[in-house]
Parts: structure tokens; C-alpha cells; sequence
């Protein structure tokens, strides 16, 4: 195993950062922790840099616990989100931070500025302060400098976070390629799901200290373990007890037995995809996704009265196939917690 | 738009006339009497031997005082802002003590501790250590005066900086005296720089505290101040003049160093 975390605690205060945490991240992997704020991510990859120590439990890297290991002796690169660039430093001088506490040769340490700057798509830029970057450039700087000293693991604090939507894409492809490349155990902080099924190859999905679920992006979509994950990874709508995706959300113009009405309350056109958002009779809130050729095929308008027809729901009460009272025929039941809508009255 | 240029204008005439006025003028009085009967008069006060020897008194207190304050100030600010625990607070607030307290009082109380039936003589009796009336009283009381210029200079810059800069360091292999020499002190060096030049400043113009402690004897405990005051005192205006003169430029000196250094840097 690459990194294994063991029964972390973790306190601030009164605040319970991290409860009971179990991750495994094998060898060359590349995972992603994901989590809204405040749910402990940061504090975990913290905790195993050493940066911060955990109340109980412990961190292994490469089988080896590093619980007293200062940071220093851990060898593991870290990116921060607001890049922690060496601002007196040039980019040269950055870069060779690392190679330069290890008393290497100058000589050698050009040699592999150079070869990292070229890996980073910064060459040129050696003899540039920090302050002379734009936001991007910054980033892929600190990722040379925490490369330059060829670390075990490799730790990235939300490290696209400070940067603009355009830049944040090409990064993410960037680094998805990188990893392609140096195989280092490397894990990944976000709170953008889409930005997590992009890049990695195994999810962590964390809330409120807890890991509530861990595996590839597929299974965490498809075969969600919670109400929290099912909500955090992709978009979902909320019907009574069930959860259904907007995109297993049928439209439709004539009621029949397994249908909702709902009144059309607004229609955003997102190029291809259109968003359809509907109020039903009880007052709850729901969107489906459609495409641009199904609602030209319904004629749908803003104001009109129209039909739900949710094509797979799940819920999670206690793991079994539930169907409300009244309800007619169940949808798909795939698994446990998989099971049809309530039809309307 | 009559209304805010003149108001601009108002604004403007104020603020010269009133550093003119107050700050300008009487230096510029000074530098005119000091040379009104050309360079021979103050210069001859200055280096006269006690005139000479209130200079190298006044330099002496410097070369010990500024390091021991710098030392000292960075320090206090890494354990204020670094390690925040508890009696950091009331550390915070002690520190300020000597800008809050006049000088005179810091000296009566430097002599109640070290003379005469104080605290500290019978112990240094024995050693055969002089404080009051000799050097050491005097640096210690400059120590005093201008113990808070480099911490409360280097305080807001540590905070301002913040730790990623550090942590990231020690991610990359530093311990904590190299994250200290190659990332702290070049990221508050300018805040440093800046205590120094005050703290110099005060130590070389400390008047009160070190006219109780040294007694004011003419060539053995006269600083450059003290000086200054005993010649005026004494009538000799162009010897007052001059030794005020030499003060400031001593001053001027450390201030146009600190800021040629920077505009090199920057450039």
C-alpha cells in the first residue's frame, strides 16, 4: 500500500476534524479526496504530511509508520492551494529548494531544474520571481519544486482552487498526463466532484470527519452508499424518501398512473443539455435534464402543467427495496436500496 | 471643481507648512548656526577628547544595544505570532512598557535596582561590576528605552507572511534553523530592517534614561546627547550645534542605508 491511514482522530478545539478516518491508497494510484468544506480532507493530508498530528491513529507510507517522523524526514511533496512560493526566490531558486537542503552538486541541480521546468512546460522562466507569474504558472511551479526531491507520495491541497475555470481544465488534464508519466503515489484534494471524476482513479469522499464512501468514480455514481454521496457526487433530486438523477427524470405530456404533475417553472438552455426545473402540487422543487431535441419535441413552456416520470430512484432506508403507500409499479431494482417512485394521485 | 482644487490646495499648503514648520525648520536652524562661523568651531568641540569620547560612548551603546534588541525583537515576534500560548498575551503587552513609560522613570528605576541598597548590588558588588555611573548602566538602559522597535515592527510582517511558505520548506527536507535562515528572515527582512533603523535611532538619541543612570561625567560616562546638553548648558553654543549636528546626520545615515540597500534590491 501507498499510504494508509489508521483510525485517525483529530480534534480542534471542540471541533472534531476527523473521526475514526480508514483510507487505503495503493502504490502509484492517483485518488482523490472529496468532501465540502469543512469536512476534514485538509486536515487528512495534513495529518499525513505531518503537518498537522493526529489525537489518535496511525499514517503509514510505503508499510513504514511515520507518526514520528517530522515532516522533513517523510518525503512527500506538497502543493498548497495558494501556491507557497518562495517569494524572494526565483523559480530556479524554488525549484532547487529541495536539492539544495540536500547538499547535492550545483551542477546536478541545474541539470534537474531544467529537466522539471521542461516537465512543468516552464522553460525560459528560470530566472523569474514568483510575483512575475500568472496564477497557473505558479501552481506548476510548486509542483516541480515538490517533484524536484522525487518524493514517495505526492499530497496536492486543492491546487487548482485559486484558479480561474479555463485554467483549472487544461490543469487537470495536465496533471492527469503527469501522473501517466511519473506513476507517484499521489493524492488529490477537492470539493469539485466533476474535478475529482476528471483526474482520479479512486475516490475518497469524506463529510463532516467521516469517510462515508471510497471507490472508483462508476461505483460511487452508480451504487452510491448514502443519502450524502448519492447528493455529493452528481446532482440529485429529492422526492419524499427517494432520490432520483435529473436525468432519470422523464418529461412527459399526458399523465398516467406512474406520474408526478409538476408546473414548469423555468427552462435554462445549457447549450446541449437544458435544464428543466418543476414545482410538483406539494410544493417541492425537482429539475430534470433533458436534451435540446427532446424539449423541442415537447413544445415545453415556461408556466405549463407537465409530467414527471422518474425512470430509476433510489433510498436508503435501511438497505431494502421501499415503496411508499399507494404506489403502483416499481421502476428498476437493481440493488438494495434501488426502488420505484410513488405515482401521483 | 473650483471648490476641490482649492480644498486640494488648502489641504497641501496645511500639511508642508505644518512639517515645515515643526520638523524642517529647526534642523535647518541648526545645520545654519552650527557652520554660521564656518566648519573650525564645531569642529573642534566634536573632537575635543570629551567631545570624542560622548562619540565613541554613543557608538558603543549602539554596537551593543541593536544587535541584543535585534536578536531579542525577532525572536519575541516568532514566539508572539508562531507559538501563540499562554502568557503570549501579557508578553504582548509588556513589551510596550518602555514606549509607555518616560524614560527619566526608567532610569530612577534602572538606580533603584542596581545602586545603592538595590537589589542586584550586593551581587555585583562582589563581582566587582559597576553598572551605574559606568558603560553597562548605560547600554542597559538604552536596551530598555528601545527594546520594542523591532518586535512591534516584525510582529505584522510574520503575520502577514504566514506559515505555508515555512511549511512548504519542510516538506521539502528543511529543518526549522534552515526554514528559519533561508524562508523567515528573507521574508521579514524588511520589517527588521526598518526596528533597526529605530531602535539606532533611539539609542543614539536615548537622553533621559541614560542622564540618571551614567551620572553625565564629562569624558567617562557622556553620551553624544549628554554632550550636546552640557555644552549648551555651558554657553558653548558652536559645540552644542555641532554634536547635535553629528547626531543627526549619524541617523540620516542608518536611514539612507537602509534605503539604498532596498532600492538596490529592488532595482
Amino acid at each position: 500500500m501507498g499510504i494508509s491511514v489508521e483510525g485517525a482522530n483529530k480534534c480542534f478545539g471542540d471541533f472534531q476534524a476527523l473521526k475514526d478516518v480508514n483510507i487505503e491508497v495503493p502504490t502509484g494510484s492517483l485518488t482523490a479526496l472529496l468532501g465540502p468544506s469543512g469536512s476534514g480532507k485538509s486536515t487528512l493530508l495534513r495529518a499525513i504530511a505531518g503537518l498537522e498530528s493526529l489525537d489518535s491513529g496511525r499514517v503509514l507510507i510505503e508499510g513504514e509508520d511515520v507518526g514520528r517522523k517530522p515532516t522533513q524526514k517523510r518525503e512527500v511533496g506538497f502543493v498548497f492551494q495558494h501556491y507557497a512560493a518562495f517569494k524572494h526566490m526565483t523559480v530556479y531558486e524554488n525549484v532547487g529548494f529541495g536539492l539544495k537542503i540536500r547538499k547535492w552538486e550545483k551542477a546536478k541541480i541545474s541539470q534537474r531544474v531544467h529537466d522539471l521546468l521542461d516537465l512543468v512546460q516552464l522553460p525560459g522562466l528560470a530566472d523569474r520571481y514568483p510575483s512575475q507569474l500568472s496564477g497557473g504558472q505558479r501552481q506548476r511551479m510548486a509542483l516541480a519544486r515538490a517533484l524536484a526531491v522525487e518524493p514517495q507520495v505526492l499530497l496536492l491541497d486543492e491546487p487548482f482552487g485559486a484558479l480561474d475555470a479555463k485554467v483549472r481544465k487544461d490543469l487537470r488534464t495536465w496533471l492527469r498526463n503527469l501522473h501517466d508519466e511519473m506513476h507517484v503515489t499521489t493524492i488529490f484534494v477537492t470539493h469539485d466532484q466533476e474535478e475529482a471524476m476528471d483526474v482520479a482513479g479512486q475516490l475518497v469522499v469524506m463529510n463532516e470527519g467521516r469517510v462515508e464512501q471510497s471507490g472508483s468514480a462508476d461505483e460511487l455514481y452508480e451504487h452510491p452508499a448514502n443519502e450524502f454521496v448519492m447528493s455529493f457526487v452528481g446532482e440529485v433530486n429529492r422526492l419524499g424518501d427517494h432520490f432520483v438523477r435529473p436525468h432519470d427524470m422523464e418529461v412527459v405530456l399526458d399523465p398516467d398512473e406512474r406520474t408526478q404533475e409538476g408546473l414548469v417553472q423555468r427552462i435554462v438552455t445549457l447549450g446541449f443539455e437544458v435544464r428543466v426545473e418543476l414545482v410538483l402540487s406539494d410544493g417541492t422543487e425537482v429539475w430534470a435534464q433533458l436534451t435540446r431535441n427532446e424539449l423541442q419535441r415537447l413544445e415545453l413552456r415556461e408556466g405549463q402543467i407537465a409530467y414527471l416520470r422518474p425512470i430509476q430512484a433510489k433510498s436508503f432506508n435501511g438497505g431494502s427495496p421501499s415503496i411508499s403507500p399507494g404506489a403502483s409499479t416499481p421502476l428498476g431494482t437493481q440493488d438494495g436500496g434501488d426502488a420505484g417512485i410513488p405515482a401521483a394521485v | 471643481m473650483t471648490g476641490t482644487t482649492s480644498s486640494r490646495w488648502g489641504l497641501r499648503v496645511l500639511g508642508l507648512g505644518y512639517v515645515f514648520i515643526l520638523l524642517m525648520l529647526p534642523l535647518a536652524f541648526i545645520f545654519y548656526k552650527t557652520f554660521e562661523d564656518g566648519i573650525a568651531p564645531p569642529f573642534e568641540a566634536i573632537t575635543s577628547p570629551d567631545g570624542l569620547h560622548a562619540l565613541k560612548l554613543t557608538l558603543i551603546s549602539v554596537a551593543v544595544a541593536v544587535p541584543l534588541n535585534t536578536v531579542f525583537g525577532i525572536g519575541c515576534a516568532l514566539l508572539l505570532v508562531r507559538h501563540r500560548a499562554r502568557g503570549s498575551a501579557l508578553i504582548d503587552a509588556v513589551i510596550n512598557l518602555p514606549f509607555a513609560i518616560s524614560p527619566v522613570v526608567i532610569g530612577l528605576s534602572l538606580f533603584l535596582l542596581y545602586g545603592k541598597d538595590g537589589w542586584f548590588e550586593p551581587g555585583l558588588a562582589e563581582a566587582g561590576i559597576e553598572v551605574l555611573f559606568s558603560t553597562p548602566g548605560i547600554i542597559l538602559a538604552c536596551v530598555f528605552v528601545s527594546l520594542p522597535f523591532v518586535v512591534r515592527e516584525t510582529v505584522p510582517v510574520l503575520q502577514e507572511i504566514g506559515t505555508e511558505q515555512e511549511q512548504a520548506a519542510s516538506t521539502l527536507g528543511a529543518n526549522a534553523w534552515q526554514t528559519f535562515w533561508r524562508i523567515t528572515l528573507p521574508a521579514i527582512r524588511w520589517g527588521v530592517a526598518y526596528g533597526v533603523v529605530l531602535t539606532t535611532a533611539r539609542v543614539l538619541g536615548e537622553f533621559g534614561a541614560v542622564s540618571v543612570v551614567s551620572g553625565s561625567i564629562s569624558g567617562q560616562t557622556q553620551t553624544l546627547p549628554l554632550f550636546v546638553s552640557k555644552q549648551y548648558e555651558n554657553f558653548n553654543l558652536p559645540g552644542a550645534f555641532g554634536a547635535s549636528v553629528l547626531l543627526a546626520m549619524l541617523a540620516l545615515t542608518t536611514l539612507l542605508a537602509m534605503n539604498l540597500l532596498k532600492r538596490k534590491e529592488d532595482a
